[in-house]
């Protein structure tokens, strides 16, 4: 089976105690390794407020998992997550490929110009100190206001 | 002059310069050429979970601030709408604000 990797994003309501929250944490990882997935990385973003009210909710409490897996998993996980009703919302995005994309256009970014720095006799890597200093961009910012049509 | 095309032909860029040096006469306010934030800052990433990026392309109504207004590229503006509308999805951006 294709693995592919995914993040899963869910939002629980702000009186959630931390027992509570780990308890989901433990369903899903229980899901997850029943269809032979893992779960790769989990980030708690604790309480926040959210950007518009969902049902009788102004805050959430934010999880995210990152989970390796094929499409079955996370179709099953979907399913349980939209009947548990303790989860007031959740999302899953694959990443995989994406991520892919990123990594190649960054090292490819990077070779590139290490390329041109060796050619005109610079050591590959950036020395500190050297070239504009950030302060110079200060106050290039002005691509927001006034409207062009 | 098998080649040739003289003034008359090409593009028209002679045409072109005259016609803006015209309207800079008439509207003398300098605009700065608009840069993609994303090109020129070189973000490979654009994800949906980094409020903080994608904050200033949410003007105050909720809507998703329109390319030829923020200068970025087609490429990117893509990418943004993308991450835009996932990060409203899990409500960390509004869809509406009024």
């Amino acid at each position: 089976m294709a693995q592919r990797q995914y993040e899963l994003v869910y939002i629980l309501p702000p009186d959630t105690t931390e027992q509570q929250a780990t308890e989901l944490h433990d369903q899903v990882a229980a899901v997850v390794s029943r269809l032979h997935g893992q779960i790769e990385k989990t980030e708690n973003w604790g309480r926040r407020k959210l950007a518009y009210e969902i049902g009788k909710f102004k805050d959430g409490v934010y999880v995210l998992d990152v989970i390796n897996g094929d499409g079955e998993l996370m179709k099953e996980l979907d399913r349980r997550l939209k009947v548990m009703d303790q989860v007031v919302r959740h999302m899953i995005v694959r990443v995989d490929e994406e991520k892919k994309v990123v990594d190649r256009t960054r090292t490819k970014r990077q070779t590139e110009s290490e390329r041109r720095r060796v050619r005109r006799g610079l050591p590959p890597q950036r020395q500190p100190g050297e070239g504009r200093s950030s302060e110079t961009e200060e106050g290039d910012d002005d691509r927001f206001d006034g409207v062009e049509v | 002059m098998p080649f040739g095309q003289g003034r008359s032909g090409g593009r028209g860029r002679g045409d072109k310069k005259s016609a803006d040096k015209q309207q800079g006469q008439r509207r003398p306010m300098f605009r700065r050429r608009k840069v993609c934030k994303f090109c020129a800052d070189k973000i490979d990433d654009i994800n949906y979970k980094d409020v903080k990026l994608l904050a200033p392309f949410v003007p105050e109504r909720g809507k998703i601030l329109p390319r030829r207004i923020s200068g970025t590229c087609a490429m990117h503006q893509r990418k943004l709408q993308t991450a835009l509308k996932r990060a409203r999805q899990i409500a960390l951006i509004p869809y509406v604000t009024d």
